[in-house]
């Protein structure tokens, strides 16, 4: 489910419908009519992902949701899982552990600088996210979105990674390539990372420290 | 046909350079056979033959061989022949010598056999003292030779529902050697097939578009437990099969009509369906007591088919545009697999036609207690503004789970074959545990057959069959090695098949190219 409104506005976004709190594409939905809209097609299902915009701009929401699900004989084996940017409150991630399964975390840039002029925010909240979701047991993984000549600087990537982990050096790390698919400008400029791009990227990931490291293969 | 139009048919055939010398014995059996009067039939079937509300597949004039046969291969591996003049099989290399050999004597409608056997079941017993390098080495020689043995698409075999090293490696060398042939079925029982050999499968159709996954324990409830999938999703017996495939098109039935949905079903449907069975019948007849095909084949001689396993099959097309006309007459104008209504009406044509078919009683139909088998035929290459079997319209298919909920209540009405193509976006190659749960809850829901297309790879998938994309643009050429590719680009040109609505899996995001 991607929900509608998001308090980044990542250059890269390759979603902006989805960052205003409004948008033709989306629709107003109680949390019964989207459990409905679950159960018809749990059989095809083994879980739900809340993604966005940012799932967690409507804590309330979700915490009912994934609570509803979960008490639903019929629906309480899928599994419930949060794809997000880390930036919110870390009181929502203690409210939403008890019924959340696991939650996919966006590192959008771990330098701080960079990461305010690519977001629009700051990075602090998205690193304390990690900390706290780890703790929680509820990092599943983190996805870090990599742009050529934007922010795969090798030893930017180094620092990422010897933070990472201070985590956990078995903690999931994900290498997604940026496409200009779906952008606006200017990123729809930017080029895209090749496999041999990606795979250096990986070298020094692992290098520095993540053993958990899993390369995502570009689109054709 | 006019002898001089023969005449000159015969010496194009004969001339055309886009033809392979086996393409142009096969098209000239054809015209020979043509050249004799059908079995005979009342004037109202020839009518609705001449007016193709039923259609016999041009399947030829004089039948002399069952459209569909499913040797027992596996008698021949026990027994050896007579015919062939072959001992038992004792090892793996005269296992495969003598399936190969087998094929070459195996008479179909195409030229080439429809079914290969179930090598996994086959060749285990042969395969457990041989290592996995040699094994590996003798079938990717085997699998090499039955695609350039038998160019030909429609060439089928089955794997499954159990895991085991001859099913592992099968679905490697579809990976490696991407042919078209062999077509491939596996077999899916929810308590004995393992996620990981779905999964295995899974991957393998990204790569080349097989297999096709069917469901286990229906097909078993429906056809017991020797049945198997050949050709275009023809699910039949073993050692048996049939003896023919009639279709009718609901679409013209419906033209032919006048009234509303209550009278079709009532008088309009069983009429023609009443026609269908009598031009079955005459063909039957023809293939049992005129060509005899049962009294003298060596397969039959020798166990490896018989008579009392053979049916025949009833197949029916257009179901989306019959739904949608009969829905007009009531001034309703919903589109099929968008539209509750719709979707009703086509459920009560599917119900009403397995009712009428499971009357019907034909001759030689022991195979199946003497009725025919309904069947959703999935389309011929000359098909134009008609959507095959009980499919969506191409290129109007909604999203996956609605697609699967609107087409899954009529799988259970076609015991000898039912088929959706679904066409996945290639970002499902990044989740393809989620191609297994929907495999699974597919079949949970009822779906008998469950078959995807990567929109990536070189494969388009044709009807039911594969056809590799850098091919088509050589049919009008300089020719192609495999028959049923010239079907294939007959099928691109007239129904659009390359704009099948792709799905995406992972989500179900509109196109996101905004501020552009």
């Amino acid at each position: 489910m991607f929900l509608q409104g998001c308090n980044f506005d990542c250059r890269a976004c390759h979603n902006p419908h989805t960052i205003t709190s409004e948008s033709v594409h989306a629709r107003s939905l109680s949390v019964a009519e989207l459990i409905a809209e679950i159960r018809s097609n749990a059989p095809f299902l083994s879980g739900i992902t809340v993604s966005g915009g940012e799932a967690t701009q409507q804590p309330e929401f979700l915490c009912e949701l994934f609570r509803c699900l979960k008490a639903d004989p019929e629906l309480a084996h899928l599994t419930c899982f949060i794809d997000s940017n880390g930036a919110t409150d870390t009181a929502v991630w203690h409210e939403l552990a008890a019924m959340t399964d696991g939650v996919m975390l966006d590192l959008k840039v771990f330098d701080p600088d960079l990461h305010l002029e690519l977001t629009g925010q700051r990075v602090d909240a998205v690193l304390e996210s990690i900390k706290t979701l780890s703790a929680l047991g509820l990092l599943y993984e983190v996805r870090l979105l990599l742009v050529p000549g934007i922010n795969d600087d090798p030893a930017l990537l180094r620092r990422t990674a010897q933070w990472l982990a201070t985590i956990s050096a078995n903690l999931r790390v994900v290498l997604n390539p940026f496409r200009t698919h779906g952008v606006r400008s200017p990123a729809d400029t930017w080029a895209e990372p090749t496999t041999t791009n990606l795979q250096m990227y990986a070298d020094v990931l692992r290098s520095s420290g993540l053993d958990n490291v899993h390369v995502v293969k570009p689109l054709a | 046909m006019q002898f001089a139009e023969l005449t000159s048919v015969i010496r194009n055939t004969i001339e055309d350079p886009s033809l392979t010398y086996r393409q142009r014995i096969q098209a000239l059996a054809g015209l020979a056979e043509n050249a004799l009067e059908p079995p005979a039939m009342s004037d109202e079937v020839a009518v609705a033959l001449d007016k193709r509300i039923i259609c016999d597949m041009y399947e030829g004039n004089a039948p002399y061989r069952p459209r569909y046969l499913l040797p027992d291969y596996e008698k021949l591996l026990a027994n050896g022949s007579a015919f062939l003049e072959l001992p038992p099989a004792d090892a793996l290399d005269t296992a495969l010598a003598h399936l190969l050999i087998a094929y070459t004597s195996t008479p179909s409608i195409t030229g080439y056999p429809v079914y290969l056997g179930d090598f996994d079941k086959l060749l285990a017993r042969f395969a457990v003292d041989v290592d996995d390098a040699d094994l590996y080495r003798r079938m990717r020689l085997f699998w090499i030779s039955l695609d350039r043995m038998f160019p030909d698409a429609f060439t089928h075999t089955n794997l499954g529902p159990d895991d085991s090293r001859l099913a592992r490696l099968v679905l490697r060398l579809e990976r490696e050697l991407k042919q078209v042939v062999p077509n491939l079925s596996l077999h899916v029982d929810p308590e004995r097939t393992p996620d990981d050999l779905i999964l295995d499968a899974v991957k393998t159709v990204f790569e080349c578009g097989q297999p096709h996954f069917v469901n286990e324990p229906m097909m078993v409830a429906d056809l017991g437990p020797r049945y198997a999938a050949v050709s275009c999703y023809n699910s039949l017996p073993v050692g048996g099969g049939s003896h023919t495939l009639v279709r009718l098109n609901l679409r013209e039935a419906v033209l032919a009509h006048d009234g509303d949905a209550e009278l079709f079903l009532a008088v309009t449907l069983p009429h023609y369906v009443e026609l269908t069975a009598e031009l079955m019948s005459g063909r039957i007849r023809h293939l049992v007591e005129e060509s005899k095909f049962y009294d003298h084949h060596w397969l039959v001689a020798e166990g490896l088919l018989s008579l009392d396993r053979f049916s025949a099959m009833f197949g029916v097309f257009g179901l989306a545009e019959a739904s949608e006309l009969l829905e007009e007459r009531s001034g309703r104008f919903g589109k099929y697999g968008h539209d509750d209504s719709t979707d009703a009406t086509a459920y009560r044509i599917t119900a009403r036609l397995a009712e009428l078919v499971a009357a019907l009683d034909l001759p030689y139909c022991a195979g199946n207690g003497g009725h025919p088998f309904l069947h959703s035929q999935s389309g011929i290459d000359t098909d134009e503004g008609v959507t095959a079997g009980t499919r969506i319209p191409i290129g109007t298919e909604p999203a996956l789970h609605r697609h699967l909920r609107t087409v899954a209540p009529h799988h259970k009405f076609f015991a000898a074959g039912v088929s959706d193509i679904l066409h996945f976006d290639e970002t499902v190659e990044r989740n393809p545990s989620a191609v297994v749960d929907i495999i699974r809850g597919a079949f949970a829901q009822g779906m008998r057959d469950f078959t995807f297309n990567l929109d990536s790879n070189d494969f388009i998938r044709v009807t039911g069959y594969l056809v590799r994309k850098s091919d088509l643009a050589k049919v009008a050429v300089e020719g192609v090695r495999h028959s049923s590719t010239v079907l294939g680009a007959g099928s691109v040109a007239r129904s659009h098949i390359t704009d099948r609505a792709v799905k995406r899996v992972v989500s179900l995001e509109s196109s996101p190219r905004v501020g552009r």
